[in-house]
């Protein structure tokens, strides 16, 4: 932090930062993932930063969840600490060095999540504000009943703090998870002003908006870096042709 | 009643006037004798018929552990750091400052939250940023700032544990080595705690007499704080 904490808004990096936004099942990790091959394909030099942030964060989240010691206020903190561990190791950096950082969800599901818990909505917006803000921001907009189906056709369980169990909405998971995610999406769109969030139909085919998509990406790349394409070399059989 | 408040936005699900307890906290830079005076306030409410919890920092249920163990490691960033020591707070604040508020206890805490907030500044965290993270923690009945000079505190500490690491913020990288970072590292610390003595009313308590002059000075100052409403 040498040099004093940057704020929301007032970083500047050569690199571009992209997110996408949404419930689960609304589709946005699939959007992501056939971004970055494009941008790869394109020549962009491109991280993606997953959550994996420190252990010793990781640890205290997973437990702190399993045991059911979270509150909304340390539900809220634990995760902020895993996101400024993000930052400060998988985001910045990169996007010092010119690259193209792409994340799957952002700041904005903090806000949506903590404040549909009870946390005050200033609080866990200043609790952020060290975070750089993306290039663009894509809300991956759904109605509820089409997120649902996807979700409970294709999975096993959902967890206990993903429904929103905590919040005493219903004794039953899946409605609770129903109305939990309900009140996100509440959220979500409030946000859509408030932040600039770049809302894309995801009730569309996955190629139409994936098209919006890279779209709106390639206009706010002008100027940034690209690399010479590298192809794989197969370094045995090079060896083994130097010595023969 | 006591009257608690919070210092910014509060804490969700938490009805002020249900406590009915006191936060006394002890302030103060490294090797100033805070642990030591915890102690004995303690062992002398308890003698006088108070409940009394003592706590301090890192030691939550939720990250306490591996807060240390970060420590050790110092790989964290200082933003990363600063929130680590924020949810470990949170964790104590809910768990148990809150309930034995209620219960009526005198809560004996050995720093709080400025002492989270000195540190994070002197590592680059934005003092403003720090208040507004911070909005969630009761303000106490009354905080006793243990101050020494910068001479008598190396004295003080070459003569029990000496120089650590964390206390000469070597992560700082201020000096050729411990002893010169130390100096410089909690000069600035100082500095920063005497900025906040009004900005959140300290009591200032003159840490260079003996344990037993000190003790007595803190005992007549607690009394009044204890004694304070009627009891």
């Amino acid at each position: 932090m040498a040099g004093g904490m940057k704020m929301y808004g007032k970083h500047r990096f050569p690199g571009r930062l992209f997110i996408v936004e949404g419930i689960d099942g609304s589709g946005k990790s699939t959007q992501l993932m056939l971004l970055k091959k494009w941008l790869e394909s394109e020549g962009y030099v491109v991280y993606f930063s997953e959550w994996n942030s420190s252990p010793l964060v990781q640890d205290v989240t997973k437990r702190g969840k399993k045991k059911k010691m979270l509150t909304p206020m340390t539900f809220s903190l634990i995760h902020a600490t895993d996101f400024a561990d993000r930052t400060e190791h998988h985001i910045i950096p990169p996007l010092k060095a010119g690259a193209v950082v792409l994340a799957d969800r952002y700041v904005y599901t903090a806000f949506a999540r903590d404040v549909v818990r009870g946390v005050s909505p200033k609080w866990v917006r200043d609790l952020y504000a060290f975070a750089v803000k993306p290039t663009v921001a894509f809300y991956f907009r759904t109605p509820l009943d089409v997120a649902m189906k996807r979700i409970l056709g294709g999975r096993d369980a959902i967890k206990y703090y993903e429904a929103g169990m905590d919040l005493d909405l219903s004794d039953d998971i899946e409605e609770s998870f129903r109305l939990f995610q309900g009140k996100i999406i509440d959220e979500y769109e409030k946000m859509i002003d408030e932040f600039g969030l770049v809302a894309i139909d995801a009730t569309q085919s996955i190629e139409a908006q994936q098209a919006e998509v890279r779209k709106i990406v390639s206009d706010a790349l002008a100027g940034t870096k690209k690399t010479k394409v590298r192809r794989w070399v197969d370094l045995a059989s090079l060896a083994r042709g130097s010595l023969t | 009643m006591g009257g608690f408040g919070f210092f910014g936005e509060g804490l969700p699900d938490v009805n002020l006037a249900e406590l009915k307890g006191k936060l006394i906290v002890l302030e103060g830079t490294d090797g100033v004798g805070r642990t030591t005076h915890i102690g004995l306030l303690k062992q002398w409410l308890e003698n006088h018929g108070h409940a009394v919890l003592d706590t301090g920092m890192t030691r939550s249920a939720l990250a306490g552990k591996r807060l240390k163990q970060a420590k050790e490691g110092h790989t964290l960033g200082g933003i990363t750091m600063s929130l680590f020591y924020a949810t470990d707070f949170a964790d104590r604040l809910e768990n148990e400052i809150v309930p034995a508020l209620r219960a009526g206890f005198i809560v004996l805490t050995d720093r709080y939250i400025y002492s989270l907030m000195a540190r994070a500044i002197v590592r680059g965290a934005d003092p403003e940023w720090l208040r507004e993270v911070y909005g969630f923690a009761l303000k106490p009945d009354a905080i006793f700032y243990l101050r020494l000079k910068i001479d008598d505190l190396v004295t003080r500490v070459l003569q029990s544990t000496g120089f650590d690491y964390w206390e000469s913020g070597m992560d700082l990288h201020m000096g050729e080595d411990m002893y010169e970072s130390f100096v410089r590292y909690q000069k600035w610390l100082l500095a920063e705690f005497d900025k906040m003595v009004e900005t959140y009313g300290f009591n200032m308590i003159d840490a260079s007499g003996s344990i037993e002059e000190v003790f007595a000075d803190l005992r007549d100052r607690v009394d009044q704080v204890v004694a304070r409403d009627g009891d």
